[in-house]
Parts: C-alpha cells; sequence; structure tokens
C-alpha cells in the first residue's frame, strides 16, 4: 500500500527556520534507510506558508488567498511518499524518523493513499459509464 | 487516542511490522556468522519468539534490529559451542563474544557496535540475496527462497502467491537449502567481474516473481498485487546495494513503468484492457516518472561502462516508448521496432520475435505482421503459448479474414490458463462471428 506522510508544520517551520546540520545528518540518514529498504517513492521539504496560496471555492465563486496561514497547528511543512505492506510497518518506519522539529512538538501523520480496489463499488455512475463507453469504443475499433 | 510508540506494550501487529523491516538484515548477519542457512533461520525465528513473549510487555526497544541481533547471536554462541564447532571458529566468535556483551540484553547497543553493524548491512542482504538465487537453484526454488529469506514472507503466503499447496512451497525450501548446503556455495560476496555474473540469476529471479503476480499465468485472478509490489521493492533494495550493474537499473525501471499502467489495466468488470486501449490518465504518474528516472540511470551507467543497453534497459525503452505517448495513436512504433531488433538480436527468443511481429503491424500494417507470425508457427517453443494464435487472431481480424481469426482466436483460448483471458479470447471470436454474419 502506498501511503502520505506528513510532517505538520510548527512555529520555526512557519518562520522559516532551517533545520540545523545535526537533524540534516540524521534527516539524510533516515531517508537513505528508506530508499535502501524500497520504501520510500517520493518527498519533500515544503516552504512556509507566506509563501503559499490558497484558492478557495464557495458558492459557486473561486477565490485566490495569499498566505501566511494561521492555525499552524493544521499546516504541513513536508511530506514524504512510502510504499509499505501495512499501516503497522508505516507506523515502524515513523517511529524510527530522527524528531523532526527538534524543542517543539510536532507530529507525524500517516495517510493510506487510494488504492484502485477502494472504489470498486463506489464507482460513480458517472465514471462507470465511461468505462462503458470506452469499452464500446474498444469493441468498435476492434470490429472496424 | 495516544498510544505510547516507544516503550508502551506492543501489539502483535506492531512487531509483526518490526519484523518485516529487519528480518532480512538479521538473516543476512546470521548467514555471515554462522555460514548455514538452515541454522540463520531456526536463530532468528527464536530471536522472533523471545520478542513476541517480551515486546508485548515491555514495548518494542528502541533499536529492534540490535536487540533481535543480540539475542539471536546469543543463541548462536550456544549453538556453535554445542556442536563442538567453537574451535573451528574460535577467531571468529571470540570477536562476535566481545561485540555481544554490550549487545546482551534489550536496548541499543554501543554507536560503534551499531556503526559496525550498519557498515556491513548492504554485504549480508547482497551474501543473502546471490545464496537465494544461486544458479545451483532451479528458478522456483530461487524464488521461493527469495521470498522467504528477502521478502519476509511465510511459507503459506509464498504458497498462496504462487497458488501451489505449501507442502510444496515448504518441500521446495527444505530442498534448496539442503541443495546449497550439498554444493558448498560459498559465503564470500563476489567482487567486480564475479559479481556482474551473478546479477543476471538475481534479476531473472526477481523478474520471475513480478510477473507471476502481473500475468498469473494460473488461475482467475488477473493480477496479484501484492506480489508485484514484493517484487518492485526487492528491485528497489537491489538498485542500492549493487548501483554500479546497469541492468538492475533496466528492471528497476522496466517494472516501474509495468507498474505505473497496472490500474488501468483492468476494467470495472475486472476483464483486461489491452494497452493500447487503456485510458493514460489512470496511469501512475509517480511511478512513470521513477520508471524514466531509473532508465536514464541505466543509459548513464551503461554508456560509462561503455557497454549496450541489456535486455531489461531495452524492455524498458519500449515501456518507455509508451509512457511517453500521450495517446496510443502517438505511439513511436518505428522505435519500438527497432528496439526489438536489438532485443532479439540479444536474446534470440521467439516470444520476442512475437512482439516484435506486433510492433512491425502497428508502424507497417497487418499484413507485414502476419507474414512474421508465419514464420513462428514452426517454431517449437510457441507450440503451445497462446499469444502466438491470440496475436495471429487479431492481425487476421484487422485483414477482416474472419473464418481464420475464428480458428485461432479459439485455439488461443484453448491455450491459455488465466480465466479472464481465456474468456477474452472467446469474446473475441465470438466478436468475428457477428462481425463475419454481418458482412
Amino acid at each position: 500500500m502506498r501511503v502520505m506522510v506528513v510532517v505538520k508544520a510548527t512555529k520555526s517551520s512557519e518562520e522559516g527556520i532551517l533545520p540545523g546540520e545535526k537533524l540534516l545528518t540524521e534527516m539524510g540518514k533516515f531517508n537513505e534507510d528508506l530508499v535502501k529498504a524500497g520504501v520510500l517513492l517520493a518527498g519533500d521539504g515544503l516552504h512556509p506558508s507566506r509563501r503559499g496560496k490558497r484558492v478557495r471555492f464557495a458558492d459557486g465563486k473561486k477565490s485566490v488567498i495569499d498566505g501566511p496561514f494561521a492555525e499552524t497547528k493544521e499546516l504541513i511543512a513536508g511530506f514524504w511518499i512510502w510504499q509499505v505492506k501495512s499501516m503497522d510497518e508505516a507506523v515502524e518506519w515513523a517511529r524510527r524518523c530522527p524528531d523532526p522539529m527538534p524543542g517543539e512538538e510536532s507530529e507525524l501523520e500517516i495517510r493510506p493513499c487510494f488504492e484502485p480496489d477502494d472504489f470498486g463499488p463506489a464507482l460513480t455512475p458517472e465514471l462507470r459509464a465511461k468505462e462503458e463507453a470506452l469499452a464500446a469504443e474498444i469493441v468498435r475499433q476492434r470490429g472496424s | 487516542m495516544t498510544r505510547d510508540a516507544g516503550r508502551g506494550a506492543a501489539p502483535r501487529a506492531a512487531i509483526e511490522a518490526v519484523w518485516r523491516i529487519e528480518s532480512a538484515r538479521l538473516l543476512g548477519g546470521l548467514v555471515r556468522l554462522v555460514r548455514d542457512v538452515t541454522l540463520a533461520e531456526d536463530l532468528a525465528q527464536e530471536a522472533l519468539l523471545v520478542a513476541l513473549e517480551r515486546w508485548p510487555e515491555a514495548g518494542i526497544p528502541d533499536n529492534p534490529g540490535a536487540w533481535l541481533m543480540a539475542t539471536a547471536r546469543n543463541r548462536a554462541i550456544d549453538e556453535l559451542r554445542r556442536r563442538q564447532m567453537l574451535e573451528r571458529n574460535h577467531a571468529l566468535l571470540g570477536e562476535e563474544a566481545a561485540a555481544s556483551t554490550s549487545l546482551s540484553g534489550p536496548g541499543p547497543g554501543g554507536p560503534d557496535v551499531e556503526a559496525a553493524l550498519d557498515e556491513d548491512v548492504g554485504d549480508d542482504l547482497l551474501r543473502l540475496l546471490l545464496i537465494a538465487c544461486h544458479p545451483v537453484l532451479s528458478t522456483e526454488a530461487r524464488a521461493a527462497l527469495t521470498l522467504r529469506l528477502l521478502g519476509g514472507l511465510e511459507t503459506d503466503a509464498i504458497a498462496r502467491a504462487f497458488l501451489v499447496p505449501e507442502p510444496t512451497v515448504a518441500q521446495r525450501i527444505v530442498r534448496a537449502k539442503r541443495t546449497l548446503a550439498e554444493a558448498r556455495v560459498p559465503f564470500e560476496v563476489p567482487r567486480g567481474a564475479d559479481l556482474s555474473e551473478r546479477i543476471p540469476s538475481v534479476l531473472e529471479v526477481v523478474y520471475l516473481i513480478f510477473n507471476e503476480g502481473y500475468a498469473a499465468t494460473r488461475g482467475d485472478q488477473w493480477m496479484r498485487t501484492e506480489l508485484c509490489d514484493d517484487a518492485l521493492r526487492l528491485a528497489r533494495i537491489l538498485a542500492e546495494l549493487v548501483p554500479q550493474e546497469p541492468e538492475v537499473h533496466g528492471l528497476v525501471a522496466l517494472l516501474e513503468l509495468t507498474s505505473a499502467r497496472a490500474r488501468a489495466r483492468l476494467g470495472p468488470n475486472g476483464e483486461p484492457i489491452l494497452l493500447l486501449d487503456q485510458d493514460r490518465s489512470r496511469w501512475d504518474q509517480l511511478l512513470l516518472r521513477r520508471g524514466l528516472v531509473a532508465l536514464a540511470r541505466t543509459e548513464s551507467v551503461a554508456r560509462s561502462l561503455a557497454v549496450p543497453l541489456g535486455p531489461y534497459a531495452l524492455q524498458a525503452s519500449i515501456a518507455a516508448c509508451h509512457a511517453r505517448a500521450p495517446t496510443g495513436g502517438a505511439t513511436d512504433w518505428q522505435r519500438i521496432v527497432a528496439l526489438y531488433d536489438a532485443l532479439v538480436e540479444l536474446t534470440g527468443s521467439p516470444v520476442v520475435e512475437l512482439n516484435r511481429a506486433v510492433a512491425v503491424s502497428m508502424a507497417d500494417g497487418p499484413q507485414a505482421g502476419l507474414e512474421l507470425t508465419d514464420e513462428l508457427t514452426d517454431e517449437p517453443a510457441l507450440r503451445r503459448y497462446h499469444l502466438l494464435p491470440a496475436v495471429r487472431g487479431d492481425l487476421l481480424l484487422r485483414l477482416e479474414r474472419f473464418e481464420e481469426a475464428i480458428v485461432e482466436l479459439e485455439k488461443a483460448a484453448s491455450l491459455a490458463q488465466n480465466g479472464q483471458e481465456r474468456a477474452l479470447l472467446l469474446a473475441r471470436a465470438e466478436a468475428c462471428r457477428a462481425k463475419r454474419r454481418g458482412g
């Protein structure tokens, strides 16, 4: 299964304070371990929310909001995409992560990505219709 | 709800997750120590049992890998003593015993010990993989042993994956270990050209495991995703162990690119959708990108060694042609034909020639493709291969030679071992009949 691991933002990450050399070294080693175990698919650190933007959808209208955003704890400072066998394995890897925000309280949040199977019965009628149209198209091409 | 992830009571699932991460490294270290795969496995299992006994209450130690190693190593020393092998292994054990005192009991070892353990991890894993994939073993035995030793899969899981009875797998593994012992397979990790020579047999096993999952040869389920994931993970691990081998990256690229298409391969009712008919927006962009990066890596390693692309790199290059085409119609078939030319030259495989015939039919029309398959009908290796009549059936259909197409498609259906594939072929034969009646 694929999971997204979200590093939650803190006051200093939002202030743009970069990790020290010790953390960078430890994090480099951790990432290396993830790669060597065939677990790490992708990942990046994120700039503070003041460099971000939001596009809001409300009442059929769209508006663009510039950062920074309040509610620090709801913000994210980075992410990984991991390929693991189970949520338990993801938790075990997360446990091995060096403290991403030394001196501050922080969290890693692990969220499983949807797999195609998850959509099985929930595939919407529109999507199903599209699939069927596709199937018809295939038959047509084959027949022609 | 919060749970103390450090020292609190550990549920069985958490311990199993630790085991999945640590077992290959543990086994690798133990094989280095005791030079006996069976004994190493027994010791690792005993360490797991101790963990299952203690961790539920004491919690998972901070460095579970070192804990398991220390526990297993202490037992190894007892066992080796018992076997009165002490004298022969004196020098080795003296060193190991000294290390084990600082590692005894739960808790992390000193930083030096951990660093020393870390240093050997790559070699330990590589040794384990080379032993599991040793050419003295049959391909099936190699696959089973690799999944067991490196994938951390239990015998029943391997049996389910390969759709064979559990005792068959158990026996395969026991025999494989006996063969290894009898052949006195060396435990030293070869270097340089000797190492390169061993890589193809490892790649072959990883590829076989992947294919077993991707195009299930038997049974009614078209794809077994977990097996593909296991193979891909092994391939990625291997790429880190022997980054200097171009074909390793070729295999990673091929598996990433093929996996990227996996979810577009099945229709809503589980029926297979062929490559050119797939909805490309459903291809996994992350895996596609990783595949193209791995392909670039194999090309650059091959260039630096001044060697031509190998069979996996060529197959990955073909997969990349599909990956890069925004629509099926935009596929660069001329380039694919050229890549198949190189692949035929390299492998001489009639299956590859059949694939080349399909590519030619796309580049130059069905008649050109059909003529190439005519030459393959006498090929003994393809006599029972359902894709030869399946391809001929399709080409004849495109040429509107319906009578002959029906014969070929029905022959293909009778040879196919996968239920869904058979159904697809019969449906195509039926469509031919309708076409013939109509037209």
